[in-house]
């Protein structure tokens, strides 16, 4: 088939959907783009495994620069999509602009609170999530050194260092957290070359596991560590299969569950404020064939004991944005 | 700051210098024979992603360099038909370049790899699918034997073969342009084209020509990143240094030894950035990475603005050559 006809069968499809479908669910990828492997594509997963089971379909958008934010939104609202689903803390503001326009579409926004009538807001207690790695590194580190590696410097991704300096801290009173952020602008989520130079520059203090919260930047960080013969630890998705052996594991955080229960609610999306946390199995750590060999049984039993004092609020993770401060790292 | 640290920085300063070198001195050629170019990142880009994927596709990493210099030459070619045989805007055509392969690198490797606009990663196939490094002769001996033992063993030591070829390239450069007739012809007709015309020298195959080393030179810049530092094309990774490239060019007076200063200079603070530890032990107060991170671009302000010394571009760049009648 050539190109053109491609071109010609998929808008053929698209103008049939558009006249059928009055209420179909949308969902907008921030600009990390749907296959990063990380935070988009657990979220890609999630719509993928609703269509999968109820046989219906989704329409879907990749954002490209942050100017679309508001004409995406507002193009899935007029068109009848419903629910309209984000993902990522950047659409807070416009969201909260564009909601109140269009009081008879849901909206879902992940990774941000939103006040409106019609929104459901879903955040993650990520904090709890990256103290049970922070744990697991903190076990396994021989040098008593073990590293961060942020992506965007904000404060979700500080909450992340936070919650995982704790962690350490808590398995290992004697180790020294190494802190990095890779860059303070949208490029950041994207530079390989950088996150891996910032894994060197972590190894030669002394680090020997490193944990990357930082998209695309990530897959540098994976790579340098293997590279380099040390451990790394994986984010939101389950990255561990990338390189089996040097990923100790991964901070899961289930945006395919948000999203999932989100187009499963569909128009009757009950709205409001929604956290996943470790109680609700919405963060936690990633064990599968890849990495059952370097984690150990007196590991995991000591991450189930604090998981479980988490949940029943017996121990307090500090959360970073809570107070924009960390007892346990300085940025 | 120990001896140590500041070695580990120095090596990293390298590692970030070299496609900063490549796409200078790649700038260098055509910005001397009067071709302003934007679309340095944008080659380094193409050249990036096709490199990671034909080394993937073939498990030869010297089949995807060449790949990779293949497509950043296409893109020159485009430019080179835009901007020297339709007499085209050079800073429009350069622009276009960069959406272009911004956009191309990840919809290909889409289609190719299916695995959301990026190559798997090298280490996958074969130990011949990407750069290693190379351990000098004796360098684990020389460790042991004083500063310049460990100079020798942290620095000079384990970089990969396109590290070397990169500096290799500096005196080349010069040779090339200042040392042969080629060198003489095509600066001149970046100054004065209408004079090299008079001569019965061609105008147009020479610009091509400079055109041409250009896409080669970011070719390589662009398969160091994915080959060589990483192991795989992401979309976007480039991250900008193109445009560092462009800055040090102009930092640099558009000179080859300068350039090289320049880029060592540019990628060194960037590595400062990284161990915001060690600067802060050596000055003692907390200075903010990203105040490292855009001094490159305050020193080109700087440098423009004529505070030191004076940056004059090439006479006659930037402006098509049309043969009067």
């Amino acid at each position: 088939m050539t190109v053109m006809q491609r071109l010609l069968g998929a808008s053929a499809v698209l103008a049939l959907s558009a006249g059928t479908a009055a209420a179909e669910p949308a969902l907008i990828f921030d600009l990390g783009g749907k296959f990063d492997k990380s935070f988009n594509e657990a979220a890609f997963a999630g719509a993928q495994r609703w269509a999968a089971e109820t046989g219906d379909s989704f329409r879907e958008i990749e954002l490209t620069s942050e100017a679309q934010r508001e004409q995406a939104l507002r193009r899935f609202a007029e068109a009848g999509a419903n629910p309209v689903i984000m993902t990522g803390f950047a659409f807070g503001s416009v969201l909260g602009e564009v909601a109140p326009d269009y009081p008879d579409t849901k909206f879902a926004i992940i990774d941000m609170v939103v006040d409106q009538p019609n929104v459901r807001s879903v955040v993650f207690n990520e904090h709890e999530g990256s103290f049970l790695v922070g744990m697991m590194a903190g076990l396994k580190t021989e040098t008593n050194t073990v590293g961060f590696i942020g992506g965007m410097d904000i404060p979700l991704i500080r909450k992340f260092a936070c919650g995982y300096a704790q962690g350490v801290l808590a398995a290992n009173p004697d180790a020294n957290v190494v802190a990095n952020m890779t860059g303070t602008t949208p490029a950041a989520w994207n530079d390989p070359v950088k996150g891996g130079e910032l894994t060197k520059a972590q190894i030669s203090q002394g680090a020997d596991i490193v944990y990357a919260a930082a998209g695309g930047t990530g897959v540098g960080v994976l790579q340098v560590a293997a590279d380099e013969g040390i451990f790394s630890i994986g984010v939101d998705s389950n990255q561990n299969y990338l390189h089996p052996g040097s990923v100790l594991t991964s901070m899961l955080k289930r945006v395919d569950v948000a999203v999932y229960d989100a187009l499963t609610q569909g128009t009757d999306l009950e709205t409001g404020f929604n956290v996943m946390g470790l109680a609700n199995y919405g963060v936690g750590v990633a064990l599968d064939e890849n990495n059952e060999a370097i984690v150990s049984y007196d590991m995991l039993a000591q991450v189930y004991a604090a998981a479980d004092k988490i949940v029943s609020g017996e121990m307090m993770v500090h959360d970073y944005m809570s107070d924009d401060s960390c007892p346990a790292l300085e940025f | 700051m120990d001896f140590l640290t500041f070695l580990q920085i120095s090596d990293t300063a390298v590692r970030f210098a070299i496609p900063l070198l490549f796409a200078c001195l790649a700038g260098l050629f055509s910005e001397r024979a009067g071709i302003f170019d934007i679309g340095l990142e944008g080659k380094m880009l193409a050249a990036a992603f096709f490199s990671a994927a034909i080394a993937a596709l073939t498990g030869n990493v010297w089949i995807g360099l060449l790949a990779g210099i293949g497509a950043s030459l296409a893109l020159s070619i485009i430019h080179g038909l835009a901007s020297i045989t339709f007499r085209g805007n050079q800073l429009i055509s350069g622009v276009a370049i960069n959406f272009l392969a911004a956009g191309l690198t990840v919809l290909i490797a889409q289609a190719w790899f299916k695995q959301g606009g990026r190559t798997p990663s090298l280490s996958d196939f074969g130990p011949n699918a990407r750069f290693t490094s190379i351990t000098l002769p004796y360098a684990d001996q020389m460790e042991d034997a004083g500063a310049l033992g460990l100079v020798y063993s942290e620095l000079i030591s384990g970089h990969s073969i396109l590290v070397y070829v990169g500096f290799l390239m500096v005196p080349l450069t010069w040779y090339i342009l200042f040392r042969t007739r080629f060198g003489l012809r095509l600066r001149a007709v970046g100054e004065n084209p209408a004079a090299v015309d008079t001569a019965g020298v061609s105008v147009v195959g020479l610009r091509y020509a400079a055109v041409a080393i250009c896409g080669i030179l970011c070719g390589m810049a662009g398969a160091y990143l994915a080959t060589a530092l990483q192991a795989g094309f992401v979309k976007d990774m480039s991250s900008g240094r193109g445009f560092i490239a462009l800055a040090a060019l102009i930092f640099a007076k558009w000179r080859p030894w300068y350039a090289l200063w320049a880029c060592l200079l540019f990628g060194f603070l960037q590595a400062l950035a990284l161990r915001p530890d060690a600067v802060e032990r050596l000055v003692q107060i907390d200075i903010p990475g990203q105040l490292l991170d855009a001094l490159p671009y305050i020193l080109t302000v700087v440098i423009l603005a004529g505070f030191v010394g004076k940056a004059i571009p090439p006479r006659a760049g930037g402006e098509p050559y049309v043969k009067e009648r």
